[in-house]
Protein backbone atom coordinates (compact mmCIF):
# COMPACT_ATOMS: atom_id res chain seq x y z
CA UNK A 1 0.00 0.00 0.00
CA UNK A 2 1.73 3.54 -1.11
CA UNK A 3 0.50 6.80 1.23
CA UNK A 4 -2.02 7.77 -1.47
CA UNK A 5 -4.08 5.06 -0.83
CA UNK A 6 -4.92 6.18 2.23
CA UNK A 7 -9.19 7.08 2.70
CA UNK A 8 -9.47 10.92 3.01
CA UNK A 9 -11.25 10.53 6.15
CA UNK A 10 -8.30 9.10 7.46
CA UNK A 11 -6.27 11.28 10.27
CA UNK A 12 -3.90 9.24 11.38
CA UNK A 13 -1.34 6.97 9.12
CA UNK A 14 1.63 5.20 10.38
CA UNK A 15 3.66 3.02 7.99
CA UNK A 16 6.91 1.38 8.87
CA UNK A 17 7.08 2.73 12.08
CA UNK A 18 10.26 1.19 13.97
CA UNK A 19 12.14 2.44 16.92
CA UNK A 20 14.99 0.74 18.95
CA UNK A 21 16.66 1.44 21.99
CA UNK A 22 20.04 0.18 21.26
CA UNK A 23 19.87 -3.54 20.25
CA UNK A 24 16.23 -3.76 22.18
CA UNK A 25 13.66 -3.36 18.73
CA UNK A 26 10.41 -2.15 20.19
CA UNK A 27 8.18 -1.12 17.62
CA UNK A 28 8.89 -3.42 14.58
CA UNK A 29 7.66 -2.27 11.01
CA UNK A 30 4.48 -1.20 12.50
CA UNK A 31 1.49 0.04 10.33
CA UNK A 32 -1.77 1.58 11.00
CA UNK A 33 -4.57 3.86 10.37
CA UNK A 34 -7.39 5.76 11.78
CA UNK A 35 -10.33 7.07 10.44
CA UNK A 36 -11.98 10.65 11.66
CA UNK A 37 -14.09 9.50 14.41
CA UNK A 38 -12.85 5.79 14.95
CA UNK A 39 -12.17 4.41 18.65
CA UNK A 40 -9.39 2.35 18.45
CA UNK A 41 -8.15 0.34 21.29
CA UNK A 42 -4.30 -1.17 21.17
CA UNK A 43 -3.84 -3.97 23.71
CA UNK A 44 -0.53 -5.43 24.24
CA UNK A 45 1.27 -7.24 27.34
CA UNK A 46 3.93 -4.61 29.29
CA UNK A 47 6.97 -3.99 26.79
CA UNK A 48 5.10 -4.86 23.59
CA UNK A 49 5.70 -0.98 22.58
CA UNK A 50 2.24 0.16 22.86
CA UNK A 51 3.27 3.20 24.95
CA UNK A 52 6.25 3.69 22.38
CA UNK A 53 3.83 3.87 19.75
CA UNK A 54 1.44 6.54 21.30
CA UNK A 55 4.20 8.78 22.27
CA UNK A 56 5.38 8.47 18.98
CA UNK A 57 1.88 9.49 18.03
CA UNK A 58 1.76 12.54 20.26
CA UNK A 59 5.18 13.87 19.46
CA UNK A 60 6.49 13.03 22.70
CA UNK A 61 9.39 11.26 21.26
CA UNK A 62 10.73 12.02 17.83
CA UNK A 63 13.32 9.58 17.92
CA UNK A 64 11.82 6.70 15.43
CA UNK A 65 12.00 5.83 12.03
CA UNK A 66 8.98 5.49 9.41
CA UNK A 67 6.30 7.53 7.79
CA UNK A 68 3.89 9.07 10.20
CA UNK A 69 1.06 11.51 10.04
CA UNK A 70 -1.15 12.85 12.77
CA UNK A 71 -3.40 16.02 12.89
CA UNK A 72 -2.27 19.18 14.35
CA UNK A 73 -4.92 18.93 17.03
CA UNK A 74 -3.84 16.02 18.89
CA UNK A 75 -4.54 15.74 22.98
CA UNK A 76 -3.12 13.21 25.44
CA UNK A 77 -4.44 11.70 28.81
CA UNK A 78 -2.00 10.34 30.43
CA UNK A 79 -1.72 7.35 33.19
CA UNK A 80 -1.32 9.61 36.05
CA UNK A 81 -3.15 13.02 35.54
CA UNK A 82 -0.03 15.61 35.25
CA UNK A 83 -1.78 18.30 36.34
CA UNK A 84 -0.08 21.23 37.75
CA UNK A 85 -0.37 21.24 41.47
CA UNK A 86 0.06 25.52 42.06
CA UNK A 87 -2.25 26.23 39.15
CA UNK A 88 -6.07 25.90 40.31
CA UNK A 89 -7.93 23.53 38.47
CA UNK A 90 -9.21 25.83 35.33
CA UNK A 91 -6.01 27.26 34.61
CA UNK A 92 -4.88 23.34 34.51
CA UNK A 93 -7.53 23.01 31.64
CA UNK A 94 -6.46 26.10 29.96
CA UNK A 95 -2.84 25.66 29.62
CA UNK A 96 -0.87 26.34 26.74
CA UNK A 97 -4.12 28.05 25.55
CA UNK A 98 -4.48 31.92 25.10
CA UNK A 99 -5.70 33.88 28.30
CA UNK A 100 -9.09 34.70 26.83
CA UNK A 101 -12.10 35.38 28.61
CA UNK A 102 -14.04 33.07 26.15
CA UNK A 103 -10.59 29.84 26.57
CA UNK A 104 -12.00 29.88 30.12
CA UNK A 105 -15.35 29.87 29.06
CA UNK A 106 -14.75 26.92 27.57
CA UNK A 107 -12.56 25.30 29.70
CA UNK A 108 -15.48 25.79 32.33
CA UNK A 109 -17.81 24.27 30.07
CA UNK A 110 -15.44 21.59 29.78
CA UNK A 111 -15.32 21.18 33.50
CA UNK A 112 -19.06 20.80 33.12
CA UNK A 113 -18.61 18.24 30.65
CA UNK A 114 -16.89 16.04 33.13
CA UNK A 115 -19.26 16.96 36.22
CA UNK A 116 -16.76 19.04 38.23
CA UNK A 117 -18.25 22.79 37.81
CA UNK A 118 -17.27 23.23 40.98
CA UNK A 119 -14.03 22.70 41.39
CA UNK A 120 -12.60 25.18 38.94
CA UNK A 121 -11.02 27.03 41.58
CA UNK A 122 -9.23 24.36 43.87
CA UNK A 123 -6.05 22.80 44.11
CA UNK A 124 -5.39 19.76 42.25
CA UNK A 125 -4.21 18.07 45.91
CA UNK A 126 -7.77 18.52 47.24
CA UNK A 127 -8.84 15.93 43.96
CA UNK A 128 -9.52 12.45 44.19
CA UNK A 129 -7.69 10.04 41.93
CA UNK A 130 -10.83 9.75 39.42
CA UNK A 131 -11.51 13.60 39.90
CA UNK A 132 -7.73 14.67 39.24
CA UNK A 133 -7.88 12.19 35.84
CA UNK A 134 -11.44 13.94 34.71
CA UNK A 135 -9.54 16.99 34.80
CA UNK A 136 -6.91 15.65 32.79
CA UNK A 137 -9.70 14.75 30.49
CA UNK A 138 -11.46 18.50 30.04
CA UNK A 139 -7.99 19.56 29.54
CA UNK A 140 -7.62 17.62 26.17
CA UNK A 141 -11.13 18.13 25.40
CA UNK A 142 -11.25 21.91 25.45
CA UNK A 143 -8.82 21.58 22.46
CA UNK A 144 -11.35 20.06 20.76
CA UNK A 145 -8.86 17.65 18.98
CA UNK A 146 -9.38 15.38 15.86
CA UNK A 147 -7.02 12.89 17.68
CA UNK A 148 -7.54 11.99 21.51
CA UNK A 149 -4.33 9.60 22.97
CA UNK A 150 -5.20 8.34 25.75
CA UNK A 151 -1.92 6.41 27.43
CA UNK A 152 -3.85 3.64 30.16
CA UNK A 153 -5.84 6.42 31.80
CA UNK A 154 -7.99 4.42 34.09
CA UNK A 155 -5.08 2.25 35.02
CA UNK A 156 -4.48 4.23 38.57
CA UNK A 157 -8.00 4.24 39.29
CA UNK A 158 -10.15 1.53 41.61
CA UNK A 159 -12.69 -0.79 39.87
CA UNK A 160 -16.04 1.14 40.39
CA UNK A 161 -14.34 4.90 39.57
CA UNK A 162 -13.25 2.82 36.39
CA UNK A 163 -16.30 1.77 35.56
CA UNK A 164 -18.41 5.40 35.63
CA UNK A 165 -15.05 6.73 34.17
CA UNK A 166 -15.78 4.31 31.02
CA UNK A 167 -19.81 5.64 31.01
CA UNK A 168 -18.02 9.28 30.84
CA UNK A 169 -15.42 8.51 27.94
CA UNK A 170 -18.14 6.99 25.85
CA UNK A 171 -20.54 9.86 26.40
CA UNK A 172 -17.90 12.32 25.51
CA UNK A 173 -16.34 10.66 22.93
CA UNK A 174 -19.98 10.78 20.96
CA UNK A 175 -20.41 14.32 21.81
CA UNK A 176 -16.77 15.60 20.41
CA UNK A 177 -16.46 13.07 17.74
CA UNK A 178 -12.41 12.70 18.23
CA UNK A 179 -10.66 10.03 16.65
CA UNK A 180 -9.32 8.40 19.36
CA UNK A 181 -6.53 5.58 20.55
CA UNK A 182 -6.67 3.85 23.59
CA UNK A 183 -3.34 2.19 24.55
CA UNK A 184 -4.61 -0.16 27.67
CA UNK A 185 -3.81 -4.10 29.10
CA UNK A 186 -7.33 -4.49 30.47
CA UNK A 187 -9.09 -6.63 27.55
CA UNK A 188 -12.80 -5.69 28.99
CA UNK A 189 -12.18 -2.10 28.42
CA UNK A 190 -10.50 -2.52 25.20
CA UNK A 191 -14.03 -4.58 24.55
CA UNK A 192 -15.94 -2.31 26.28
CA UNK A 193 -15.10 0.95 24.74
CA UNK A 194 -13.40 0.47 21.29
CA UNK A 195 -14.59 0.13 17.42
CA UNK A 196 -11.63 -1.61 16.83
CA UNK A 197 -9.00 -3.38 18.84
CA UNK A 198 -5.99 -4.12 18.03
CA UNK A 199 -2.96 -6.32 19.38
CA UNK A 200 0.60 -5.52 19.34
CA UNK A 201 2.65 -8.27 19.78
CA UNK A 202 6.97 -7.95 20.27
CA UNK A 203 6.26 -5.01 17.89
CA UNK A 204 4.31 -5.03 15.86
CA UNK A 205 0.45 -6.08 15.13
CA UNK A 206 -0.51 -9.47 15.54
CA UNK A 207 -4.17 -9.03 15.44
CA UNK A 208 -6.71 -5.93 14.17
CA UNK A 209 -9.86 -7.02 14.97
CA UNK A 210 -13.78 -5.14 14.59
CA UNK A 211 -15.46 -5.12 17.89
CA UNK A 212 -19.05 -6.68 16.59
CA UNK A 213 -20.41 -6.65 20.15
CA UNK A 214 -23.70 -4.61 20.08
CA UNK A 215 -24.61 -1.64 22.01
CA UNK A 216 -24.71 -1.22 24.79
CA UNK A 217 -22.05 -3.90 25.71
CA UNK A 218 -22.58 -6.13 28.61
CA UNK A 219 -19.77 -8.25 29.87
CA UNK A 220 -21.71 -11.16 30.55
CA UNK A 221 -22.99 -11.44 26.45
CA UNK A 222 -21.92 -14.33 24.28
CA UNK A 223 -20.23 -11.86 21.94
CA UNK A 224 -18.20 -10.43 24.43
CA UNK A 225 -16.90 -13.66 26.17
CA UNK A 226 -15.83 -14.57 22.42
CA UNK A 227 -14.00 -11.65 21.68
CA UNK A 228 -12.62 -11.58 25.13
CA UNK A 229 -11.32 -15.13 24.86
CA UNK A 230 -9.97 -14.68 22.35
CA UNK A 231 -7.90 -11.64 22.55
CA UNK A 232 -6.84 -13.14 26.30
CA UNK A 233 -5.27 -15.78 24.02
CA UNK A 234 -3.75 -13.50 21.48
CA UNK A 235 -2.13 -12.10 24.85
CA UNK A 236 -1.02 -15.61 25.64
CA UNK A 237 -3.55 -15.98 28.73
CA UNK A 238 -6.07 -17.87 29.48
CA UNK A 239 -9.07 -16.32 31.26
CA UNK A 240 -9.18 -18.77 33.72
CA UNK A 241 -6.95 -18.97 37.05
CA UNK A 242 -4.97 -22.18 37.17
CA UNK A 243 -4.19 -23.79 40.17
CA UNK B 1 -17.43 -35.58 75.54
CA UNK B 2 -20.13 -33.80 73.66
CA UNK B 3 -21.50 -32.06 77.19
CA UNK B 4 -17.96 -30.69 77.60
CA UNK B 5 -17.70 -29.30 74.13
CA UNK B 6 -21.10 -27.58 74.01
CA UNK B 7 -19.74 -25.90 77.48
CA UNK B 8 -16.82 -24.50 75.99
CA UNK B 9 -18.34 -22.71 73.28
CA UNK B 10 -20.80 -21.40 75.80
CA UNK B 11 -17.73 -20.58 77.70
CA UNK B 12 -16.54 -18.49 75.03
CA UNK B 13 -19.43 -16.44 74.51
CA UNK B 14 -19.14 -14.95 77.90
CA UNK B 15 -15.72 -14.85 78.55
CA UNK B 16 -13.31 -14.72 76.08
CA UNK B 17 -10.49 -16.73 75.42
CA UNK B 18 -7.43 -15.36 78.07
CA UNK B 19 -5.20 -15.12 75.05
CA UNK B 20 -6.69 -12.78 73.26
CA UNK B 21 -6.61 -9.04 73.57
CA UNK B 22 -8.16 -5.81 73.68
CA UNK B 23 -6.40 -3.75 71.06
CA UNK B 24 -7.30 -0.18 72.91
CA UNK B 25 -4.87 -1.47 75.86
CA UNK B 26 -1.48 -1.37 72.98
CA UNK B 27 -3.15 1.54 71.28
CA UNK B 28 -0.78 4.69 71.88
CA UNK B 29 -2.79 6.56 74.22
CA UNK B 30 -4.86 9.16 73.00
CA UNK B 31 -3.85 12.83 72.78
CA UNK B 32 -5.27 15.00 75.51
CA UNK B 33 -7.04 18.25 75.21
CA UNK B 34 -3.98 20.69 75.21
CA UNK B 35 -4.50 23.64 77.69
CA UNK B 36 -1.20 26.02 76.92
CA UNK B 37 -0.50 26.78 73.45
CA UNK B 38 2.36 23.95 71.71
CA UNK B 39 4.50 27.43 71.52
CA UNK B 40 4.58 28.25 74.47
CA UNK B 41 5.16 24.68 76.29
CA UNK B 42 8.44 24.40 74.05
CA UNK B 43 9.94 27.83 75.48
CA UNK B 44 9.93 25.06 78.83
CA UNK B 45 13.26 23.79 77.51
CA UNK B 46 15.03 27.65 77.75
CA UNK B 47 13.10 28.40 80.65
CA UNK B 48 14.45 25.75 82.58
CA UNK B 49 18.01 26.45 80.80
CA UNK B 50 18.10 29.76 81.85
CA UNK B 51 16.87 29.19 85.56
CA UNK B 52 19.31 26.33 86.22
CA UNK B 53 22.48 29.05 84.85
CA UNK B 54 20.78 31.45 87.87
CA UNK B 55 20.70 28.89 90.46
CA UNK B 56 23.90 27.78 89.49
CA UNK B 57 25.18 31.60 89.37
CA UNK B 58 23.56 32.47 92.60
CA UNK B 59 25.34 29.47 94.98
CA UNK B 60 28.66 30.42 93.37
CA UNK B 61 29.31 27.33 90.96
CA UNK B 62 29.76 29.88 88.17
CA UNK B 63 32.31 32.11 88.21
CA UNK B 64 30.70 35.55 87.79
CA UNK B 65 33.83 36.72 85.87
CA UNK B 66 33.03 34.70 83.34
CA UNK B 67 29.43 32.92 83.57
CA UNK B 68 27.65 36.47 84.59
CA UNK B 69 24.48 36.04 85.85
CA UNK B 70 21.18 36.21 84.01
CA UNK B 71 20.02 38.96 85.90
CA UNK B 72 23.82 40.87 85.21
CA UNK B 73 22.94 39.87 81.02
CA UNK B 74 19.49 41.87 81.08
CA UNK B 75 20.28 44.48 82.81
CA UNK B 76 23.21 45.34 80.70
CA UNK B 77 21.17 44.89 77.77
CA UNK B 78 18.42 47.47 79.41
CA UNK B 79 21.84 49.70 79.72
CA UNK B 80 23.10 49.00 76.01
CA UNK B 81 19.16 50.10 74.79
CA UNK B 82 18.86 52.70 76.98
CA UNK B 83 22.15 54.66 75.59
CA UNK B 84 20.82 53.80 72.32
CA UNK B 85 24.42 52.19 71.39
CA UNK B 86 23.01 48.61 70.37
CA UNK B 87 20.17 50.10 68.38
CA UNK B 88 22.72 51.96 66.37
CA UNK B 89 25.50 48.95 66.02
CA UNK B 90 22.10 46.43 65.02
CA UNK B 91 20.80 49.28 62.53
CA UNK B 92 24.37 49.45 60.91
CA UNK B 93 24.40 45.69 60.85
CA UNK B 94 20.93 45.01 59.76
CA UNK B 95 21.48 47.32 56.45
CA UNK B 96 25.02 45.22 55.81
CA UNK B 97 22.72 42.01 55.70
CA UNK B 98 19.80 43.84 54.04
CA UNK B 99 21.61 45.03 51.40
CA UNK B 100 24.06 41.34 51.31
CA UNK B 101 20.90 39.46 51.24
CA UNK B 102 19.35 41.48 48.46
CA UNK B 103 22.40 41.40 45.80
CA UNK B 104 22.97 37.82 47.18
CA UNK B 105 19.19 36.96 46.05
CA UNK B 106 19.55 38.57 42.69
CA UNK B 107 22.91 37.07 41.92
CA UNK B 108 21.77 33.67 42.80
CA UNK B 109 18.40 33.82 41.46
CA UNK B 110 19.70 35.14 38.09
CA UNK B 111 22.66 32.58 37.56
CA UNK B 112 20.34 29.45 38.95
CA UNK B 113 18.11 30.70 35.90
CA UNK B 114 20.79 30.76 33.74
CA UNK B 115 22.45 27.27 34.67
CA UNK B 116 19.07 25.62 34.72
CA UNK B 117 17.63 26.35 31.93
CA UNK B 118 20.26 25.62 29.53
CA UNK B 119 23.06 22.85 29.46
CA UNK B 120 24.71 26.04 28.33
CA UNK B 121 24.52 28.18 30.88
CA UNK B 122 25.37 25.21 32.91
CA UNK B 123 28.35 24.74 31.80
CA UNK B 124 29.41 28.21 32.54
CA UNK B 125 28.27 28.56 35.71
CA UNK B 126 27.67 25.80 37.29
CA UNK B 127 31.04 24.64 38.14
CA UNK B 128 32.24 27.73 39.69
CA UNK B 129 29.48 28.08 41.85
CA UNK B 130 30.22 24.39 43.25
CA UNK B 131 34.11 25.86 44.12
CA UNK B 132 32.94 28.94 45.16
CA UNK B 133 30.62 26.88 47.76
CA UNK B 134 33.73 24.70 48.59
CA UNK B 135 35.62 27.62 49.35
CA UNK B 136 35.09 28.69 53.06
CA UNK B 137 33.37 32.27 53.32
CA UNK B 138 36.43 33.63 55.39
CA UNK B 139 39.06 32.61 52.88
CA UNK B 140 37.92 35.28 50.89
CA UNK B 141 38.13 38.22 53.36
CA UNK B 142 42.10 39.11 53.00
CA UNK B 143 40.98 39.09 48.90
CA UNK B 144 38.24 41.59 49.48
CA UNK B 145 40.42 44.07 51.50
CA UNK B 146 42.96 44.01 48.90
CA UNK B 147 40.43 44.27 46.41
CA UNK B 148 37.83 46.78 47.60
CA UNK B 149 39.73 48.44 51.01
CA UNK B 150 38.22 48.60 54.16
CA UNK B 151 35.08 50.27 53.09
CA UNK B 152 31.70 48.85 53.32
CA UNK B 153 31.94 47.24 49.60
CA UNK B 154 33.78 44.45 50.85
CA UNK B 155 31.91 43.94 54.01
CA UNK B 156 28.54 43.67 51.71
CA UNK B 157 30.17 41.50 49.02
CA UNK B 158 31.20 38.79 51.54
CA UNK B 159 27.95 38.72 52.46
CA UNK B 160 26.44 38.92 49.33
CA UNK B 161 28.53 35.78 48.02
CA UNK B 162 27.09 33.63 50.70
CA UNK B 163 23.29 34.28 50.21
CA UNK B 164 23.83 34.26 46.21
CA UNK B 165 25.54 30.49 46.96
CA UNK B 166 23.30 29.32 48.87
CA UNK B 167 20.47 30.72 46.82
CA UNK B 168 22.08 29.32 43.61
CA UNK B 169 22.39 25.77 44.80
CA UNK B 170 19.17 24.78 46.37
CA UNK B 171 17.35 26.88 43.23
CA UNK B 172 19.55 25.20 40.66
CA UNK B 173 18.30 21.63 42.06
CA UNK B 174 15.23 22.63 42.62
CA UNK B 175 14.87 23.82 38.52
CA UNK B 176 16.49 20.75 37.67
CA UNK B 177 14.55 18.45 39.93
CA UNK B 178 10.74 19.61 38.83
CA UNK B 179 9.08 16.42 37.18
CA UNK B 180 9.88 15.57 33.71
CA UNK B 181 6.31 14.51 33.51
CA UNK B 182 4.62 17.84 33.92
CA UNK B 183 6.92 19.54 31.42
CA UNK B 184 6.04 17.18 29.16
CA UNK B 185 2.92 17.16 29.82
CA UNK B 186 2.66 21.00 29.29
CA UNK B 187 5.18 20.58 25.89
CA UNK B 188 2.12 18.66 24.74
CA UNK B 189 -0.69 21.10 25.40
CA UNK B 190 1.18 23.47 23.19
CA UNK B 191 2.84 25.53 26.17
CA UNK B 192 5.99 27.81 24.77
CA UNK B 193 9.56 28.23 26.51
CA UNK B 194 7.77 31.57 28.33
CA UNK B 195 4.71 30.00 29.89
CA UNK B 196 6.97 27.02 30.32
CA UNK B 197 8.78 28.66 32.35
CA UNK B 198 6.65 31.03 34.80
CA UNK B 199 4.04 28.56 34.77
CA UNK B 200 5.64 25.42 35.60
CA UNK B 201 9.61 25.92 36.27
CA UNK B 202 9.28 28.64 38.81
CA UNK B 203 6.51 27.61 40.45
CA UNK B 204 7.89 23.87 40.66
CA UNK B 205 10.99 25.08 42.08
CA UNK B 206 9.71 27.52 44.95
CA UNK B 207 9.89 25.41 47.46
CA UNK B 208 13.12 24.59 46.69
CA UNK B 209 13.83 28.54 46.65
CA UNK B 210 12.69 29.12 49.96
CA UNK B 211 14.65 26.28 51.38
CA UNK B 212 17.93 28.17 49.73
CA UNK B 213 16.27 31.12 51.13
CA UNK B 214 16.31 29.79 54.60
CA UNK B 215 20.07 29.13 54.52
CA UNK B 216 21.15 31.89 52.66
CA UNK B 217 19.70 34.06 55.78
CA UNK B 218 21.36 32.33 57.95
CA UNK B 219 24.73 32.10 56.12
CA UNK B 220 24.43 36.04 55.88
CA UNK B 221 24.30 36.36 59.74
CA UNK B 222 27.52 34.57 59.30
CA UNK B 223 29.03 36.04 57.07
CA UNK B 224 28.12 39.26 58.95
CA UNK B 225 30.31 38.04 61.93
CA UNK B 226 33.32 37.47 59.67
CA UNK B 227 32.65 40.86 57.27
CA UNK B 228 32.56 42.78 60.55
CA UNK B 229 36.36 41.46 61.52
CA UNK B 230 37.28 43.65 58.54
CA UNK B 231 38.06 46.70 60.60
CA UNK B 232 34.49 47.65 61.09
CA UNK B 233 33.67 50.95 62.88
CA UNK B 234 30.24 50.03 63.67
CA UNK B 235 28.25 46.86 63.91
CA UNK B 236 27.24 43.75 66.20
CA UNK B 237 30.64 42.63 64.99
CA UNK B 238 32.75 45.92 66.17
CA UNK B 239 30.57 45.71 69.66
CA UNK B 240 31.49 42.32 70.18
CA UNK B 241 35.17 43.41 69.75
CA UNK B 242 35.25 46.08 72.10
CA UNK B 243 33.55 43.55 74.81
CA UNK B 244 36.16 40.93 74.24
CA UNK B 245 39.48 43.44 74.32
CA UNK B 246 37.17 45.20 77.30
CA UNK B 247 36.35 41.78 78.80
CA UNK B 248 32.73 42.37 79.25
CA UNK B 249 31.21 38.76 79.17
CA UNK B 250 27.86 40.29 80.02
CA UNK B 251 27.83 42.64 76.79
CA UNK B 252 29.19 39.38 74.87
CA UNK B 253 26.20 37.26 76.47
CA UNK B 254 24.06 40.10 75.15
CA UNK B 255 25.62 40.09 71.46
CA UNK B 256 25.18 36.76 71.62
CA UNK B 257 21.32 36.68 72.20
CA UNK B 258 20.61 39.29 69.21
CA UNK B 259 22.39 36.99 67.35
CA UNK B 260 19.46 34.20 68.27
CA UNK B 261 17.20 36.38 67.88
CA UNK B 262 18.02 37.72 64.88
CA UNK B 263 18.61 33.89 63.48
CA UNK B 264 15.32 33.26 65.01
CA UNK B 265 13.22 36.14 63.18
CA UNK B 266 14.95 35.19 59.95
CA UNK B 267 13.21 31.71 59.82
CA UNK B 268 10.13 33.26 60.89
CA UNK B 269 10.03 35.38 58.03
CA UNK B 270 10.61 31.91 55.32
CA UNK B 271 8.07 30.33 57.38
CA UNK B 272 5.97 32.73 56.84
CA UNK B 273 6.65 33.06 52.78
CA UNK B 274 6.38 29.50 52.86
CA UNK B 275 2.76 29.24 54.33
CA UNK B 276 1.65 32.23 51.98
CA UNK B 277 3.48 31.08 48.70
CA UNK B 278 2.93 27.08 48.66
CA UNK B 279 -0.99 27.33 49.61
CA UNK B 280 -0.83 24.45 47.09
CA UNK B 281 0.64 22.15 49.22
CA UNK B 282 -1.92 22.14 51.79
CA UNK B 283 -3.62 19.07 51.41
CA UNK B 284 -6.87 20.52 52.15
CA UNK B 285 -8.09 24.70 51.32
CA UNK B 286 -11.63 24.86 52.69
CA UNK B 287 -14.84 24.67 51.22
Amino acid sequence: MTVTEAATDTVVIARGVRKAFGDHVVIDDLDLEIRSGEFVALLGRSGSGKSTFLRALGALDGDFEGFVRVPERRAIVFQDPRLLPWQRVLTNVTVGLPATAAVRAQARAALSEVNLTDKAKVWPRTLSGGEAQRVALARALVREPELLLLDEPFGALDALTRIKMHGLLLALCRMHQPAVLLVTHDVDEAILLADRVIVLTDGSISLDVDVAVPKPRARDSHEFATLRRRLLAELGVTGEIQL
Amino acid sequence: MATVLARTRADTRIEPNATLIDPRALAGKRQRKQFVPRALQRLLGPVLLVALWQLLSSTGVFNERTVPPPSRVVSAAVHLIADGSLQDHLLTSLLRVGYGAAFGIALGLTLALVSGLSRVGENFVDANMEVLRAVPNFALVPLLIVWFGISEVPKITLITLAVAVAIYINTFSAIRSVDAGLVEAARSFGVGRAELIYRVILPGSLPGFLVGLRLALTASWLSLIFAETINAKKGLGRMMTDAREYFQIDVVFVLIGVYAILGLTSILIVRFLEARLLTWRRAYDGD
